[in-house]
């Protein structure tokens, strides 16, 4: 089963017959159930707690509320990357202690822990907990935030202002808009979400007094992740007496890479009380605890010669943090957001400034895309904006100015070199599945029907796998995004893989398989992927960022180039002939030029338990450990293309076509890589239609359930025609790119494109996302009585 | 969720007598709404008295020109009815479209009625056709059945057995979902009667209502164009994230004229 195949999902029997094991499911004896009290109040002041009715309430063991925390000593959770002022000083980084003492700062924040022998004792005991509040007022918009006298979310952070940060050549982009023949000009919203992983959070705290170990179970996309932060920040735990797993996980979507309280508070109770300690969110806690997405307001200026050359880019953007700073949210407005905004385009001059701030909000941090989808959104509007401003075809105007595929590499003005890619093969491909050039027919036969039909393109580029370390580094991760991998090839030829990289959705367990088996000639089910276990795994970064096959799957790689390297030494010891001389393929090593050979499962037998082995000179065993650090980020690319009807009457949309095409780089598993790209359109189709995150002006969560969290459901989408254009990365060795977030990533911009295109004979210039029926009828009854 | 104790009666008149004994007791139908209100500590029974083994509850029968169908009978059931699609296809239809195949399989007629949402779809219908509801003590008329949001004329026990249709001479239902929850953002029902139109509203106010004015209309003449230049005022109407009352009122008008398309 090799490289290329639609192999069936290894891990799918498990799913589909209930036999995974999620956090929730595993229990322990002795075992307590945790329940966290929770804010009600977006701001206010914590004047007195009293637990007095709690302790009292059956079944009740502890109350821990954030004094108790901060007296032993518990740190803040960390954020993982230091942003820099335009002014070269720090951002502001406020605490972000697991239980708060002092101040709430928004709904959900976290008041205490009441911890029982059951889940509804807890509850129920919770529930008692009278906690004093003194109401403070509240900010929850980027706009109210930035407003003269705003409330303050936290005394350090005057103007609400976390950051405020540039990227790009100032003054040549402003010299570009002077030179412009026309300027096209664009403000828009991209809308908060939340990320609605279908398992919620959960997680287990233990601690055995014998040894003084700790374990933690938790929903996480990046376990040793977790153990490095939890135990070097909060808890000051040494890492050989923190052992942290994260089983299989139902979906992630980044909202399960971060380091959240709960599982600082489970694991210190347990140690407290050294019993078991179980925390699982509902998911009405879900909505006010696990971080949100996108949520920026942002002004976009393009500058553009006659014939439509753009000349220059200018960005403003603000962007909501929350209440407190999670663990990566820092650099998703910036290093994953402005770094972007060249798109697939050749725009000489870009000049991109973010300010982030403080809201009573849930913290936002990434979410399928991180910083991308908000690029895209913004660049691909704009470029269709452009079009019409300027009287050019919006496909040809896109033609223009892509880069073109012989100008790669490509340094854009915003700090990233483009490795390879072929905008106009993807673009052609969408183009002519779509059937492009015949839509002004299904147009008039829609009008025909009373429907207004639209057709709308994106032409996208994102950026994957974070690196190289050194880059990152400098520009203010405080950690390398590094991978690790180790094959372990057992004495009668059967292989365990384990790798830092996190599966929860994305089919590693099948697709890093393929990649051994494609290597080593052994059966895909000889292959074991081992991955959520900071004990068995040296090390790893998790998965996010769609880099788990472009860094996690190369780490596998070159392990796997190791092993063969070793194999031979050991070949050449049984055939007594050179290591040079031995040639590997299929399984089989071999003696150049000759028929002799030993299989891999031989070589594995000896390797362990040898009866003639060059001890002296080689190690036994048939082990090896790679580490890999990316040279470049990786940049998919392609050309989403959508369909819509609308209802006139209702302003109904009706999504009736979604074409895309894609470079991912090269394919392991077309199957899991199709079923990528539909969940990442799915998403990304209900962030352009359906979902919003709405507060009211007080702060209270208002879309705080799925009776009006508007999740997109199978219903709400047509079939999907996905095809490939292939250009490979050219520094992995697996020339793979990522493919986690394009869906995400490409379409929303295709989706409201679309929807404009419907509505532009109306006179109807703008639309925000979701494009729900209201703001659709909104905007043709407007854009009908302005004549 | 409170703990509950869970009663199983085999009749009406042993659930009415078990549900009267109880501290905080309440009828537990399909659960598609009472066990959601548990979860979220709205609703705080001390004993559930289920429904499920009562099969006098059961049954869709045609009798002359009225239709009953019994309160235990699930939403699905009534969807796929050869009884009801044909003396009343339009509530066959209505019943198809509410929630998702797991809600139509457990949610039950009565236990919709007697939750009384007001984006729920079953109330239009009812109120749309003048059926009656069959009480374990009396018949309510759906004009006075419902009083409110989550409020009817129901009094504290009272168990639903069934609700009596006069068939009309046509009828449709037109409803625009509201995005997330499914649920009628407006709902419209519409029935000819011999005793002349009647048009119901669901999902646009606290509770379902009678549109007058488009009754009237619709009474001069039977078509789309009575409706020309009828504007229906948004006071009154449910003003929330969901919708403002402008669109409810607009979407009113709309889903009048495709209930009438439909007919
Ligand atoms: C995901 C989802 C989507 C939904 N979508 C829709 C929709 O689109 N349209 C719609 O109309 N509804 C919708 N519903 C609600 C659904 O129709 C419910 O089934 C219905 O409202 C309640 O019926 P039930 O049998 O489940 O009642 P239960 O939940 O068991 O009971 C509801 C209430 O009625 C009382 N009750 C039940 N039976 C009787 C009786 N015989 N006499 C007196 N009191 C009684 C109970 O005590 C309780 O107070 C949805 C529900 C869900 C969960």
């Amino acid at each position: 089963m090799a490289i290329g195949q639609s192999v069936k999902r290894k891990e799918d029997a498990r799913f589909l017959t209930g036999r995974g094991v999620y956090t929730d499911d595993i229990n322990r004896p002795g075992q307590l159930h945790a329940v966290i009290v929770r804010s009600p109040l977006p701001h206010a002041r914590i004047a007195g707690i009293d637990a007095g009715e709690t302790l009292a309430a059956e079944g009740v063991v502890a109350v821990f509320t954030g004094a108790d925390m901060a007296a032993d000593g518990v740190g803040s959770l960390p954020c993982g990357w230091l942003i820099h002022n335009k002014d070269g000083s720090e951002m502001v980084e406020p605490p972000h202690p697991p239980l708060v003492a002092e101040r709430v700062r928004h709904v959900g924040d976290q008041v205490a822990v009441v911890i029982a022998e059951t889940r509804a004792q807890a509850k129920r005991a919770a529930q008692l907990l009278d906690v004093d509040y003194e109401d403070l007022d509240a900010v929850v918009s980027c706009a109210d935030a930035t407003e003269d006298g705003a409330p303050l979310v936290w005394d350090e952070a005057p103007g609400n202002t976390c950051y405020d940060w540039e990227l790009g050549d100032r003054e040549a982009t402003d010299a570009a808009f002077e030179r412009a023949a026309q300027v096209v000009e664009l403000d828009l919203v991209n809308n908060r979400l939340v990320p609605n992983a279908m398992e919620p959070r959960a997680a287990i705290g233990e601690y055995d007094p014998a040894g003084g170990n700790y374990t933690l179970t938790t929903t996480s996309q990046a376990p040793h992740v977790v153990r490095l932060l939890m135990g070097a920040f909060v808890l000051n735990l040494p890492e050989h007496k923190l052992r942290v797993v994260a089983p299989d996980v139902g979906g992630g979507f980044g909202s399960k890479i971060f380091h959240y309280a709960e599982e600082a508070i489970v694991t210190w109770a347990a140690g407290k009380l050294a019993r078991p300690v179980k925390w699982t969110a509902e998911r009405s806690e879900s909505f006010v605890s696990d971080a949100h997405g996108r949520d920026h307001v942002s002004h976009a200026e393009l500058a553009v010669d006659e014939q439509g050359q753009f000349l220059g880019l200018r960005v403003r953007t603000v962007a909501n943090m929350g209440a407190y700073l999670s663990t990566f949210a820092t650099s998703i407005p910036t290093y994953l957001y402005a770094t972007l905004l060249a798109g697939c385009y050749r725009t000489p001059a870009i000049y991109c400034e973010v300010r982030s701030v403080f809201t009573n909000t849930v913290p936002v941090d990434a979410y399928r895309g991180a910083g991308r989808p908000e690029a895209a959104y913004l660049l691909e509007r704009l470029v269709d904006k452009a079009a019409r401003q300027l009287g050019i075809d919006r496909i040809e105007l896109r033609r223009r100015n892509f880069i073109p595929k012989d100008a790669f590499p490509y340094a854009t003005p915003v700090a990233l070199e483009y490795d390879t890619g072929d905008y106009e093969a993807t673009l052609d491909l969408a183009l002519s599945q779509a059937d492009w050039d015949g839509f002004e027919s299904r147009r008039e036969e829609a009008a025909a029907r009373g429907k207004l039909r639209g057709i709308g393109a994106s032409t996208y580029v994102e950026a994957c796998g974070i690196a190289p370390s050194a880059v990152a580094g400098a520009l203010g991760a405080r950690a390398g995004l590094y991978e690790s991998a180790v094959v372990r090839v057992h004495p009668t030829g059967s292989v365990s893989v384990l790798t830092g990289s996190h599966s929860h959705g994305q089919g590693h367990e099948t697709t890093f398989a393929q990649i051994v088996a494609d290597r080593l000639g052994v059966d895909i089910d000889a292959v074991e992927v081992v991955h959520g276990d900071t004990e068995i795994i040296p090390f790893g970064m998790g998965t996010y960022g769609s880099r788990s096959l472009a860094v996690g799957g190369s780490a596998l790689f070159k392990a796997l180039d190791k092993v063969v390297a070793k194999g031979k030494k050991i070949a050449a010891h049984m055939l007594e002939a050179a290591a040079d001389d031995i040639e590997f393929a299929d399984g089989q090593f071999k003696v150049a030029g000759t028929e002799s050979s030993v299989a891999l499962d031989e070589v594995a037998f000896a390797a362990y338990v040898p009866h003639d082995y060059p001890i002296e000179e080689l190690e036994p065993g048939l082990e090896e450990t790679a580490f890999y650090d990316p040279a470049n980020f990786t940049f998919p690319a392609g050309c989403h293309i959508c369909e819509v009807e609308i209802d006139p009457e209702t302003g109904a949309v009706e999504l009736v076509g979604v074409t895309v095409a894609d470079d991912v780089g090269r394919v392991i598993n077309p199957m899991i890589v199709e079923g990528q790209i539909h969940g990442g359109l799915a998403q990304g189709i209900g962030q352009a239609l359906l979902e919003n995150c709405v507060y009211d002006e007080n702060g209270q969560l208002l879309t705080s359930s799925f009776m009006n969290y508007a999740m997109p459901r199978a219903a709400d989408l047509p079939s999907f025609d996905v095809g490939h254009h292939v250009t490979p990365c050219t520094h992995n060795p697996l020339g793979v790119k990522g493919v986690g977030e394009v869906g995400s990533i490409g379409v929303p911009p295709a989706v409201i494109n679309a929807v404009l295109d419907a509505l532009a004979p109306l006179g109807v210039g703008d639309i925000e996302m979701p494009a729900t029926p209201e703001r659709v009828w909104r905007a043709i009854r407007d854009a009908r009585a302005a004549g | 969720m409170q703990d509950f104790a869970l009663h199983r009666p085999t009749s009406a008149a042993a659930a009415v007598e078990t549900c009267r004994g109880c501290d905080e007791g309440r009828y537990l139908a399909g659960g598609q709404s009472l066990i959601p209100m548990m979860k979220l500590d709205l609703a705080l029974p001390s004993d559930l008295v289920s429904l499920a083994g009562i099969a006098e509850l059961s049954g869709i029968r045609r009798e002359g020109e009225t239709l009953t169908i019994g309160a235990a009978e699930t939403h699905a059931a009534v969807a796929e009815s050869a009884e009801v699609a044909g003396a009343i296809p339009a509530l066959a239809g209505l019943a198809a479209r509410i929630g998702d195949a797991q809600v139509r399989n457990r949610g039950t007629l009565g236990g919709s009625i007697a939750h009384a949402d007001p984006a729920a779809d079953y109330p239009a219908a009812l109120l749309a056709l003048g059926a009656a509801i069959v009480t374990d003590r009396r018949e309510i008329e759906a004009e006075s059945f419902f009083a409110g949001p989550y409020e009817t004329a129901l009094e504290a026990g009272e168990l639903i057995r069934a609700a009596r249709f006069p068939i009309p001479e046509a009828a449709a239902y037109a409803k625009f979902p509201q995005p997330a929850s499914k649920f009628a953002l407006v709902g419209v029902f519409l029935a000819r009667t011999a005793e002349g139109v009647r048009v119901a509203v669901t999902g646009a106010a606290t509770t379902v209502f009678r549109a007058d004015a488009i009754e009237q209309a619709l009474e001069r003449s039977f078509e789309a164009s009575a409706l020309d230049g009828l504007e229906i005022p948004p006071d009154g109407l449910t003003d929330n994230l969901d919708a403002s009352a402008e669109y409810r009122a607009h979407l009113i008008g709309a889903m009048t004229r495709r209930a009438l398309t439909a007919i």
